[in-house]
């Protein structure tokens, strides 16, 4: 059936790298639609990380010995990776952090502390992920700033005229996600980069629903901060990458202190490494970041052009299968969208969906998915999630059908 | 088999709640709030001396936390105090352990099978955790997603 849809792209010989696809649950054929939550990963990243531990263990940056050098050489082959897939003009512009929340919180703390003060503004969006909503509220409660959003549409869009509206001298930042993780919202952040810029801004893009689905570049986009996390990448989880324009980040306080951060240390004064270190204290997660670069270079390979225009063809094909279900109701119809199918079933609570589903071997996300403000606009307590990947498939999504089918029958 | 969860009485109590109304002289009352489930509960329990009176409830929740709710309220009444905390300890014995099922739970047994889906007992306990905030009169909504 997928080589109706796309014929340039073999799912089944991608689905044969990721091992844990091969498995039942409750005696099913596992059906993982729960990719915006976390991907599941190739054996090029398991792979990797394994090679690390089995083979070239050390401490990076400090060593002599050959262990230490080869860990320092795959760890910093990640971020030449990262530049390529970010399109970065140096490698210095590249933060290795935990992931998206942390670099949304190094921005947040270190830019933040040294350029917000009393009386300005922060804009973000109605769809932000708890993540890039909390660091903010933080960072205005510590200075007496004001916290602004964007509105959004009943299709779950922003609305770039209110958008407009907001922007005005005192607006220091806006920080907004790339692709809703609850409504799949492709936002044109281009478009509102130039309008912040304009407005003498400066910007932070949560790519961490982006980076996995669409080809990001950053110089392209002109983002002032870009950051994303390596799991939803296909990568391990505790890794994630923090661009940032180096003029930006040469102008910041480091963000943690530690090893690894310094030039000179003694007790009268400490000078800090030069970029990117000097936001990178203390011993890495070194096996993370090394997987993190087999994951770029995984997805890199199978081309994120194929990934989007494959996706896509799973996002209409299974749009249109859940809209034939009666009493079920799609959050989040944006024109632009990523694989993402938020629903609600009238009178059934999303948490009894997402039972019946994983008793029938399909796993899906049921809650607010840290994204309270979106239930709340949408006046429901919560939804069930499918959020699909580029090893998914066709028959997945009408095995999702055939288990909302059983759903009604219990419920209905 | 996921029947073994949602079972008949279950089903009815979800989509059919008893003591569902708020009540203007309960003199206990108590919210419970699961946030990232969504579950929200207000109970009102009117005691006299010592017995339960009458117990109802008002809120929005899963099947499991909905007939929990509804098959609760319909227990408490006539209980003691003390009666029905130590029903609430079984209760949560019945979801959490393997021990035999006590005799005192009556139609209560229905929510054996939520043992066997750890991820949904705080849907089953919110309401009876609401309960004990009602009796030992806690301002605080309760919640059972940090059990």
């Amino acid at each position: 059936m997928t080589s109706v849809i796309a014929p340039a792209f073999d799912v089944e010989k991608i689905r044969e790298d990721f091992p844990v696809l091969k498995q039942t649950i409750h005696g099913k054929p596992l059906v993982y639609l729960d990719s915006a939550a976390t991907a599941q990963k190739p054996f090029a990243v398991i792979d990797a990380i394994r090679k690390f531990h089995e083979v070239d263990c050390a401490n990076i940056h400090r060593g002599v010995h050959e262990l230490s050098q080869r860990s320092t050489a795959a760890y910093e082959e990640t971020r030449a990776t990262a530049k390529h897939f970010l399109n970065s003009k140096s490698v210095n512009e590249l933060i290795f952090v935990r992931g998206t929340t942390e670099g949304i919180n190094l921005v947040a703390s270190s830019w933040g502390r040294k350029n917000v003060k009393e009386g300005d503004e922060i804009i973000i969006s109605a769809m932000e992920h708890h993540s890039n909503i909390v660091p903010w509220q933080m960072l205005c409660e510590e200075k007496g700033a004001n916290l602004r959003v964007i509105p959004m549409n009943d299709r779950g869009e922003l609305i770039l005229e209110e958008y407009e509206k907001l922007l005005n001298p005192r607006t220091r930042m806006v920080a907004v996600a790339h692709v809703s993780n609850a409504l799949g919202t492709i936002n044109p952040v281009k478009e509102m980069i130039a309008m912040a810029h304009k407005a003498g801004a400066v910007v932070l893009i949560d790519g961490a629903q982006a980076a996995p689905h669409l080809t990001v570049d950053v110089q392209d986009l002109d983002a002032d901060f870009y950051t994303l996390s390596g799991h939803k990448v296909v990568g391990p989880t505790g890794i994630g990458i923090l661009y940032g324009k180096a003029a930006l980040l040469n102008a910041m306080p480091p963000y943690q202190g530690g090893g690894d951060m310094i030039k000179v240390v003694t007790f009268a004064k400490t000078t800090y490494a030069d970029l990117p270190y000097k936001f990178e204290a203390g011993t890495p997660n070194i096996a993370g970041g090394i997987g993190l670069g087999a994951a770029f270079d995984y997805v890199n390979h199978i081309g994120l052009d194929k990934i989007a225009a494959y996706e896509h063809e799973l996002l209409l094909y299974g749009t249109e299968a859940l809209s034939r279900i009666p009493g079920l109701r799609i959050i989040g119809t944006a024109r632009k969208k990523a694989a993402v199918l938020s629903f609600v079933m009238e009178g059934i609570h999303p948490h009894d969906i997402g039972t019946v589903l994983d008793r029938q071997g399909i796993a899906v996300r049921t809650g607010h998915h840290c994204a309270q403000p979106v239930m709340d606009w949408f006046q429901v307590p919560a939804t069930t999630r499918a959020s699909l990947a580029f090893y998914n498939t066709v028959a997945e999504i009408d095995a999702l059908v055939a288990g909302l089918g059983r759903v009604k029958e219990i419920f209905s | 088999m996921v029947d073994d969860l949602y079972q008949d009485l279950i089903l009815d109590h979800s989509k059919r709640p008893r003591n569902c109304r708020a009540m203007a002289d309960a003199n206990h009352n108590a919210e419970g709030y699961n946030p990232l489930c969504g579950d929200k509960l207000k109970l009102y329990v009117k005691m006299e001396g010592d017995v339960v009176k009458d117990a109802s409830f008002l809120g929005s929740g899963c099947a499991i936390s909905t007939a929990s709710a509804s098959l609760m309220t319909e227990s408490l009444k006539g209980k003691t105090r003390d009666e029905a905390l130590k029903l609430l300890d079984k209760f949560h014995n019945l979801l959490t352990t393997d021990t035999p099922v006590s005799k005192d739970l009556g139609k209560l047994v229905v929510f054996c099978g939520v043992r066997d889906y750890p991820a949904r007992v705080k849907c089953a306990t919110l309401a009876w955790h609401t309960l004990k905030s009602a009796l030992d009169g806690v301002a605080e909504p309760v919640t059972t997603e940090t059990e």
